[in-house]
């Protein structure tokens, strides 16, 4: 059995601070590899088979050597986000990681989130409890078949981690991309919101608006939702219950 | 200046449309000083002062008040003040009529109070819970729009913290309301008792006014003790003091003299150029002190309300950065301006070694009438003024050059310990911000951590305007291109820099700040 410590990871790339990745200010760790392909992807170059960003190559490191970034910034940071990719892709290291954290006097006071696609079983989730401190999962879109069209895969799994990461209290916060046409839909959103309302009625959710900048060309291409159509999916979910909603 | 020079500007002010009666009074004082004999200096500190090497910050040429006065309030509420015919008051509307009318009486450089009070704990004894809140707000609402137009003047400054209460958090509610220019505000913080909700207020705060600043409590009162505050721009001085003048050494200016390397420069021109700066802040004190007497015939110290013994002189440092960067040069160690300041670790290591040199040096030369700074000057990284062309303000990176922001605080940090009188560095923080305001504070609490004496941030895209330590609203700008007018002197000062700088077309806000007349 190897050292917790020397467990490595394939990190596609770290920031020292970030104010976009969960509460407070936070260093961000972007793991290589995902389950998913969607086509609204920010990070393309993450996803198996898609060309590299320039200068981007991922890299192997050791838990310790992450560590020691995070030491370097600790003074000005909340916590820790795990990101992708898909996080809980490299389970091992994502819990490694979170363990060395937690067991670190001088940095043991970081709350650790995992900001995944939900896609995983419970037992990833329920081995990373001791020492994970919340997770901020994506809900591409709750009707099944559109969320095959948009990530390649269904949302089974996605749903049953909402629902059992609410009931082991490790449900940070559920985001809701939309894309104009796509998955924005009023009776669809309506549906979301209902759904979500069975989960936890007053569960945070950001609501986030698509945007081109970053992410591939589609043909035709992806339309980028208006701060009012935000405004009214944001309503329409607020009608089914008290959620705190947050619109970017 | 001879009488035709005098009377050519005299008349240029009374005549001009754009400055209101008060602002003309204040003006025309300014330039009768500027009539008197300078006090006398030697032929060296002379050439110095006239090329610019070394700045006396135009305050003009006969003293009669210290540059930076910080009145003892809590001792004038407590006593009451005779000059002034005031009794100690008896209840919160008192206290704050009291406070009104003595702001109208406090001298500074300005002409307007520089210090407003550490008002959360000033007032604490008269508000109790028989006050609503809303009758709080109501008669902190009031008083927030006395100051800001009757002391137009954004270096009017007002002190916060480090502990929460009922009032600091009403005064915040109030300044978000209200919005304006007066009064600058500094939320002084204490890790262990400033708790982060209130920290997060004043993050708030600053979204909505580009006020307060951050100071480092603990390292302030390590310095001065308890009694200190945040007055002007970035001035850290003891409360029943302040300074009697702020003299200022270009570094850029000196190394332009200088033939040779780094060591050269620290063991032979800085140590020069020092004791030059000395010698005018010397001079200037004595003025002040020997011969306008003014702690021998104002209220204030007549009263006890300000103390001798508890002020100094700033000595102030600007252009560090070209500084550095140009003996980076002399030593044949820039890489074609690859390794400059706050982007080398070399042209970093340099940089402090430039300032320990300096702290050094100024902390072995006495000046007469400093017992505040134990005889000597307090160090101070001066903010710029604006014609201040080509040089970067105090000991910061020179504005669009700036590293990431931990890197920023990285370089700028090792500095903040040594200028007891302040120093500043501005961040810029993306308007994403506003969606997340804790990641602020804990930026905040990491810059202290680091060592950082004062941290101080605007926010992308705010309608406040910082002009280094003080505020303007663009809308008054904007005002002042269409009628050349502005209620506030410091909005002038802001557009004599805004046209120097550019300050609305460029994307980085930062710009000098003056703390004078326009010339």
């Amino acid at each position: 059995v190897s050292e917790p410590g020397s467990t490595t990871g394939l990190i596609a790339d770290t920031l020292r601070t970030s104010l976009v990745d969960g509460p407070g200010n936070r260093f961000v760790v972007f793991l290589q590899g995902c389950n998913f392909d969607c086509v609204a992807c920010h990070n393309p170059q993450t996803i198996p088979g898609h060309a590299p960003v320039d200068g981007h190559v991922p890299i192997r490191r050791t838990v310790d050597s992450v560590v020691e970034e995070i030491r370097d910034v600790a003074p000005f940071i909340r916590g820790v986000t795990v990101s992708g990719g898909e996080a809980t892709q490299q389970p091992a290291f994502l819990r490694s990681l979170f363990a060395a954290i937690k067991a670190d006097h001088d940095l043991q006071r970081l709350s650790c989130f995992v900001d995944s696609n939900g896609a995983c079983d419970q037992t990833t989730w329920d081995r990373l409890a001791p020492v994970m401190d919340g997770a901020m999962i994506d809900l591409k879109c709750l009707d099944s078949e559109i969320h095959q069209s948009m990530t390649g895969r269904p949302n089974d799994q996605v749903l049953v981690s909402i629902e059992h990461l609410h009931r082991i209290g490790l449900l940070h916060e559920v985001r809701l991309l939309l894309i104009s046409g796509v998955n924005d839909a009023p009776d669809l959103v309506e549906r979301t919101g209902r759904w979500l309302a069975t989960v936890n009625p007053s569960m945070r959710l950001k609501v986030i608006g698509f945007r081109s900048h970053g992410s591939r060309p589609q043909e035709p291409p992806l339309v980028e939702p208006s701060q009012e159509e935000l405004g009214e999916a944001a309503d329409i979910l607020r009608s089914a219950a008290p959620f705190e909603i947050e619109i970017v | 200046m001879d009488m035709t020079e005098f009377q050519t500007r005299a008349s240029a002010l009374t005549q001009d449309l754009t400055l209101g009666y008060d602002q003309k009074v204040r003006m025309l004082a300014a330039l009768a000083t500027e009539a008197l004999p300078y006090p006398e200096l030697s032929p060296p500190c002379r050439e110095a002062l006239d090329k610019r090497v070394i700045c006396d910050m135009y305050e003009g040429h006969a003293p009669f008040t210290p540059r930076y006065v910080l009145p003892d309030y809590e001792r004038a509420l407590r006593e009451g003040i005779d000059f002034l015919e005031l009794e100690p008051p008896e209840d919160l509307d008192d206290a704050l009529a009291f406070l009104q009318i003595m702001y109208a009486h406090v001298p500074s450089v300005t002409t307007y109070p520089v210090y407003l009070g550490d008002l959360d704990s000033l007032l604490a004894p008269y508000v109790d819970e028989r006050l609503s809140d809303d009758e709080l707000d109501r008669k902190l609402r009031r008083f927030w729009i006395g100051m800001d137009r009757m002391v137009p003047d954004a270096f009017a400054h007002l002190d916060l913290g480090p502990d929460d209460s009922r009032l600091v958090r009403a005064m915040l509610r109030v300044e978000r309301s209200v919005r304006q220019v007066v009064p600058n505000i500094t939320l002084k913080v204490d890790p262990d008792r400033t708790p982060d909700d209130l920290i997060e207020d004043a993050v708030r705060t600053v979204f909505e006014t580009g006020k307060p600043h951050f100071v480092n409590h603990p390292m302030m009162v390590a310095d001065h003790g308890d009694g200190y505050a945040a007055v002007s721009c970035y001035n850290s001085l003891k409360i029943g003091g302040g300074a009697h003048t702020l003299v200022r050494l270009n570094l850029k200016e000196a190394v332009l003299r200088h033939q040779g390397g780094a060591d050269a420069f620290l063991s032979d021109t800085l140590p020069h150029y020092v004791e030059l700066t000395a010698e005018l802040a010397e001079a200037r004190i004595r003025s002040l002190v020997d011969h306008q007497r003014f702690f021998d015939s104002h209220w204030l110290a007549t009263e006890g309300l300000i103390d001798i013994e508890k002020f100094s002189a700033m000595f102030g440092v600007l252009g560090l950065a070209e500084c550095v960067n140009l003996l980076m040069v002399h030593e044949g160690l820039d890489r074609g301006g690859q390794a400059r300041y706050g982007h080398d670790a070399e042209a970093d290591a340099l940089a402090v070694r430039v300032m320990e040199r300096l702290a050094a040096l100024v902390a072995a030369r006495p000046v007469p009438y400093c017992q505040g700074g134990g005889g000597r000057a307090y160090l101070h990284s001066q903010g710029g003024i604006d014609i201040d062309d080509g040089v970067t303000a105090g000991t910061r990176i020179p504005v669009g050059d700036e590293p990431a922001l931990l890197d920023h605080i990285g370089t700028c940090a090792p500095h903040h310990r040594l200028f007891t009188a302040g120093v500043s560095d501005i961040f810029h923080v993306d308007e994403t911000a506003v969606r997340n305001p804790e990641a602020v504070v804990d930026v905040i609490r990491g810059a202290l951590a680091a060592g950082m004496r004062d941290f101080t941030f605007n926010l992308d895209d705010n309608e406040f305007v910082r002009i280094t330590g003080y505020l303007v609203r663009k809308s008054d700008l904007a005002a002042i291109a269409d009628t050349g007018s502005a209620r506030h002197t410091s909005d002038h000062l802001a557009a004599g820099s805004e046209a120097a700088y550019h300050l609305t077309q460029r994307a980085v806000k930062r710009i000098g700040c003056r703390e004078l007349h326009p010339k």
